[in-house]
């Protein structure tokens, strides 16, 4: 038995240390300068410390810049998405709306299309509307896009809260707005924190919609910027790793402050 | 769908009964969403299709052209490459995926000392951005990065490559990344299938005397079944869609080497501008995922009920 424990770690800590590696990797090539890697090459040990590649980074490349930008974009993506499909889910699992499967299921099946599918219209219809390379088009295309799928994973879980205690708030003279926002509502939260963690994740990370709707290099968010950065410093790969570090610090937040819920969200976010 | 509703409670209470009568505040609790998502989903969608048997530049009218944009795929070289490095990289992305995040789960099942530390650490990339994933892999792709450091030291200095760069093996150094990303994801998916599996059968089938073997074959892998269905359709649709991570490392390049349906698409559409034609290749990628979101919904309709 001992054997196999040992076995065991030594199998499951090398496999978390080659997966660790390409981070640890990046971490130390964001802290040398510019000249160390010049000189002795960027797979050799650090022979500096510096926090210039995260200077650069944040301030003339744009990093500072593109973060406003993402949370500008982020934020009210979030927010917006999880009421509508909140308040959509509620009127489709606690009422008889006719056809109301049918319209779950067509909701839900809009986000699984290929994005593909929609970028050549999406960006003609953000130019038509006026809003083209604005951070409003990017909100409202994520919003619409994601919709189906919120509103399909939390009605599936408003539908499994108890009829008696809407019964009782209606006999007490609620109307469906109240029964929605004081009753319903802070009951889907573990639901509703789980989607959110994700769906920070998700459209933080974004890079299609961004590039599809977006030109203007000065309204692109941090994961387009990323992008951008790698182009404007070519081989100033301490610039670059700073750049991808400062990209992956809000998400991996998130995933420290909601990590149980963001781990349960994936499971149930199976079709993303 | 299937894990979670797993083990939530099957008390799913009905709706309560109420006059066919519903207030305003109602309908617009459906319709304001479903306006929404029809404007921005459902409206461009269709015009993607129309799109797609035209020939447009994107300032003057498109021009109809029917089937042309689909006849034209049969000469266009690129189009072969794409559609095979499509497929390439939906069997090895997919199937990759799938059978290492099931070892990783059995691996790390079961509760024990560090285990949450090994889980965390392979799962940590998973809330990467795949343009972030990509350049922290560059990093150690480039010719005087860590891999072609670490062949050097053990004696592989022939194999030392510039691995974006060389045609023959741009798309694989890409989908190295890929990997690193999805197999935690799968991990948690099947981590959370083997979660929901009764002890009891593992009681039974060791009292039996079968191996581990015979456990995994008879009891874990039949119990497996709807997580796995699960696991096949999000590895499919996560290939067809996989854009980023080719995008900002190779942009499909060198010579098209590393161009998939998704690449060639967009540039297609937003570099080469040709808007029609590029709409029929969102049209392929489309029937390609087809079957799978068929059967998802399907699926998420019988659960559903």
């Amino acid at each position: 038995m001992k054997t196999r424990t040992a076995g065991f770690h030594l199998l499951a800590g090398g496999l978390s240390v080659l997966w660790l590696l390409p981070i640890l990797l990046v971490l130390t090539t964001s802290v040398r300068s510019f000249s160390d890697i010049a000189s002795n090459g960027l797979g050799a040990l650090p022979a500096s410390f510096t926090l210039d590649g995260f200077g650069q980074a944040w301030g003339d490349g744009g990093g500072g810049h593109a973060m406003l930008n993402s949370l500008l974009v982020t934020i009210p993506t979030v927010l917006l998405a999880l009421l509508l499909s909140s308040v959509a889910a509620f009127a489709l699992s606690r009422y008889d709306i006719p056809f109301r499967r049918t319209i779950i299921l067509v909701m839900l099946s809009g986000n699984l299309l290929p994005p593909q599918i929609l970028l050549v219209p999406v960006a003609k219809l953000a130019e038509l509307l006026g809003i083209y390379d604005t951070l409003t088009a990017l909100i409202v295309v994520q919003v619409g896009f994601g919709l189906g799928f919120y509103t399909f994973v939390l009605q599936g879980f408003m539908r499994s809260i108890p009829g008696e205690i809407q019964q009782a708030a209606l006999i007490d003279g609620a109307g469906v707005a109240q029964i929605f926002w004081r009753i319903i509502l802070p009951m889907t939260r573990p639901a509703l924190a789980a989607l959110g963690a994700l769906a920070f994740t998700w459209t933080f990370n974004d890079l299609l919609w961004s590039i599809t709707v977006l030109r203007t290099g000065t309204v692109m968010p941090v994961t387009p910027a990323l992008l951008g950065l790698q182009g404007q410093y070519v081989s100033n790969w301490n610039v670059i790793a700073a750049g991808s570090v400062i990209a992956a610090v809000p998400t991996v937040a998130v995933f420290l402050r909601f990590q149980k819920h963001f781990i349960s969200g994936l499971a149930i976010g199976a079709i993303k | 769908m299937a894990v979670l509703t797993a083990d939530r409670p099957k008390t799913a209470a009905r709706a309560p009964k109420r006059p066919r009568r519903f207030s305003p505040v109602l309908l617009a609790f459906v319709l304001v969403p479903l306006v929404v998502e029809g404007f921005w989903v459902f409206w461009p969608a269709l015009q993607g299709f129309y799109l797609a048997l035209t020939n447009w530049d994107g300032v003057s009218a498109p021009t109809f052209v029917g089937a042309g944009n689909f006849a034209e795929m049969f000469s266009d070289d690129i189009f072969k490459t794409a559609a095979l490095d499509t497929v390439i990289w939906l069997v090895l992305f997919g199937g990759l995926s799938a059978v290492g995040g099931l070892a990783l789960a059995t691996l790390l099942q079961k509760e024990r000392r560090g285990v949450g530390f090994y889980r965390a650490a392979l799962f940590t990339p998973v809330v990467f951005s795949l343009v972030a994933t990509s350049l922290i892999w560059q990093v150690s792709y480039q010719p005087d990065g860590v891999v072609n450091k670490v062949l050097g030291a053990v004696g592989l200095g022939s194999w030392q490559h510039a691995w974006l760069a060389d045609p023959k093996t741009a798309l694989y150094a890409v989908l190295v990344p890929a990997l690193w990303r999805q197999l935690g994801y799968v991990m948690v998916l099947y981590l959370a299938g083997l979660k929901g599996i009764d002890p009891a059968l593992y009681e039974a089938a060791k009292l039996d005397g079968a191996t581990a073997w015979q456990q995994f074959r008879n009891v874990t892998w039949p119990q497996l079944r709807s997580v796995n269905s699960v696991v096949l359709s999000v590895i499919i649709i996560d290939s067809l869609r996989s854009f980023d991570v080719i995008w900002s490392m190779t942009k499909g390049g060198p010579y098209h080497s590393s161009e998939v349906l998704s690449t060639y698409m967009y540039a297609t559409a937003f570099q080469s501008l040709r808007l029609g034609y590029a709409s029929a290749l969102a049209v392929v990628i489309f029937v390609l995922a087809f079957g799978v979101i068929v059967t998802y919904l399907v699926r998420a309709f019988r659960e559903d009920s």
